[in-house]
């Protein structure tokens, strides 16, 4: 009687609020009443899920565990180490989330049990649930490049996780004297943010055309290809002249080692010899730690998942989004992760709920910075077929080649918007 | 500079998150298509600036419009192009009527006053027949112009006077003589149409 008469309830209020917002033709919701979803890690991924699970079904308990109170955005770091921002622009805290609900455990999760429905955290806690979604980011394979290591990003900074790093190496470049080689070490697909090291080419020069106009850029890079290269190249030409030099894997540019006192790393079959005033090595990357250690990822280091829930194909119950996940031909990009993780909440609150997750849409637009006045982008709508993610054909692609000024500043002016909306969509 | 400003306006905007936003909604398709619209126009359609621009409001025959003409290329745009080619007539139909439900947040825009009033004197005079309610409604077309982000209106009416977007013959006429009466007068227009609350 208690059980029907409070079904009947949940039923009479989830109409109540669809009605609020105008959803019409969507009769009997379902609620996902006393379900727990843990989601682990509160990056641009996790943040999302965590907040659009409360936004889909406010029945459901959500506790996102996360180490760090506040999370530096990787997207428009680059403007910080070109000195166009200040570190603080791309800080962000959970309190918005904790209002909507969101229970925040700020511990480090060692372990996701699968079969046993339970997250581990630093200490031995554990937080039961009934689904789980794994955010957890990248991983950095220091030894991809011999010489490097964890501590070795203390003087070389990757600056690939923003925060710290990021303003390790803006204070590096800063006390550069004029003159000086930064060396860039781009890595080999796929990794975090496909055109993360060309912006930050690009917006470096800038900063050197400024201040410190006899100083070089020299990419180093263990592949042929890179993200928006014809673009890139365009601007830097148009803006920088010769001071960005770029040099693939096929002349000698996938770098092997690094001396860290000598600032010296070691490029190519050759192991030809670039001595850097300051360098930032971007390293091979895998999935977060906790989803290589949790069996969610393959002999590759990423998580294969089904891309119409994101639910793992190696443990039934756990979700992963976001970069850790293998979701081709979606970039390992922050409005992919985005993306993801409301679909993946969709599906999540769906199957606690007993429905079925409704038709996911995904999308992807990416701004790059050329410089301050010069924006390029990269856009897709990605719709499943047969079961398979795919980028819609005669949708989205690159800027255009020949956009004239005018358009690429408006570039910039959309990459700042989307900045502050997409911030608030995770954050807010 | 250009970062003290935008988080002025993100703070500013803050109270547009609470409020009128997402409340609880269950997710079904169409929450999934908008979905991916807010990341660049901001939860629920209201962009929290500094270009791109509320879709929150509009009528749907403007929205739908407007996505057609992105498909088609006949009205040229930075990005909408490229993305509005990825969705169905029977999504954009749902997109449409989805954010038209949603309340227009109207912008903290930092405008020039002497701007706002002689702008507010020219719509007036030229424009205030189709931009009603001091283009606060969208009738016929118009677009909701009252409290749009300023950097976005400027550039639409670029589009318009450059070429690049087709102007409704009325319309035309009257940019015209708007122009002709002073040449800083879209400009006043724009300011006066951006300081709306």
């Amino acid at each position: 009687m208690t059980i029907n008469r409070r079904k009947l309830l949940q039923v009479g209020l989830a109409t109540s609020a669809s009605a609020l917002v105008g959803v019409s033709g969507f009769p009997g919701i379902l609620r996902a009443a006393g379900k727990r979803v843990a989601v682990v890690g509160g990056g641009v991924g996790g943040a999302t899920a965590a907040k659009y699970l409360r936004i889909f079904d406010p029945s459901i308990e959500v506790t996102l565990i996360e180490p760090s109170k506040e999370y530096y955005t990787c997207f428009m770091s680059n403007e910080v180490v070109g000195g166009m921002k200040d570190l603080n622009s791309i800080k962000f805290s959970y309190d918005k989330l904790a209002k909507r609900g969101v229970k925040l455990v700020h511990k480090m999760a060692t372990a996701v049990d699968a079969a046993g429905k339970k997250v581990t955290v630093d200490g031995g806690e554990t937080i039961a649930f009934d689904a789980c979604i794994v955010a957890p980011g990248i991983a950095l394979k220091y030894d991809s490049i011999a010489g490097y290591s964890e501590a070795a990003s203390e003087k070389i900074p990757h600056a690939w996780k923003a925060g710290a790093q990021t303003a390790l190496l803006r204070k590096q470049l800063e006390a550069m004297p004029d003159g000086g080689v930064f060396i860039i070490a781009a890595p080999a697909d796929p990794f975090r943010c496909p055109p993360g090291p060309y912006e930050r080419a690009s917006l470096v020069a800038n900063y050197f055309k400024q201040k410190k106009p006899k100083s070089k850029v020299l990419i180093l890079d263990a592949k042929e290809e890179f993200a928006k290269k014809g673009l890139f190249t365009a601007g830097w030409k148009k803006l920088y002249g010769d001071m960005i030099e770029w040099v693939p894997a096929s002349k000698e540019g996938k770098v092997k080692r690094v001396d860290v006192d000598k600032m010296t790393v070691y490029a190519g079959e050759l192991e030809g010899e670039h001595k850097g005033a300051v360098i930032n090595l971007i390293p091979q990357q895998s999935a977060g730690k906790i989803a290589l250690d949790s069996g969610l990822a393959n002999d590759k280091g990423w998580c294969p998942v089904n891309p119409s829930t994101f639910e793992s194909s190696q443990q039934k119950g756990v979700y992963v989004i976001g970069d850790a996940c293998i979701a081709a031909p979606m970039p390992k990009s922050g409005y992919a992760a985005n993306s993801q993780a409301k679909v993946c909440a969709a599906a999540v609150a769906a199957a606690l709920a007993g429905g079925s997750p409704p038709t996911p849409a995904y999308t992807n637009t990416c701004y790059s910075l050329v410089g301050p006045d010069y924006g390029i982008s990269v856009a897709a709508v990605y719709k499943i077929n047969e079961g398979k993610l795919e980028a819609v054909k005669g949708a989205g692609g690159l800027s255009p080649a020949d956009a004239p000024d005018a358009v690429r500043k408006r570039e910039v002016a959309y990459a700042h918007s989307w900045f502050t909306n997409i911030a608030d969509d995770i954050f807010g | 500079m250009r970062i003290g400003s935008a988080r002025v306006a993100v703070a500013a905007v803050g109270f547009l998150a609470v409020g009128a936003s997402a409340q609880a909604a269950p997710p079904d398709a169409v929450t999934m298509i908008a979905g991916t619209c807010v990341g660049c126009h901001g939860m629920d359609g209201t962009s929290r600036g500094p270009a791109s621009p509320t879709i929150a409001g509009m009528a749907p025959e403007t929205f739908i419009d407007a996505m057609k003409s992105f498909q088609d290329g006949s009205r040229k745009a930075t990005v909408m192009d490229r993305i509005a080619k990825g969705y169905t007539e029977d999504e954009i139909k749902q997109m449409a009527a989805y954010f038209a439900k949603r309340p227009f947040g109207r912008a903290p825009n930092h405008v020039d006053a002497a701007k706002v009033k002689k702008g507010q004197a020219l719509h007036n005079e030229f424009c205030k027949k189709c931009h009603v309610d001091n283009g606060k409604k969208d009738e016929d077309g118009s677009n909701v112009l009252a409290g749009q982000w300023l950097p976005y209106l400027q550039f639409a009416m670029e589009d318009f006077t450059g070429g690049q977007r087709k102007m409704e013959k009325k319309m035309k006429g009257q940019v015209e003589d708007v122009q002709k009466k002073d040449p800083g007068g879209l400009e006043a227009l724009m300011h006066f149409y951006a300081s709306q609350k």
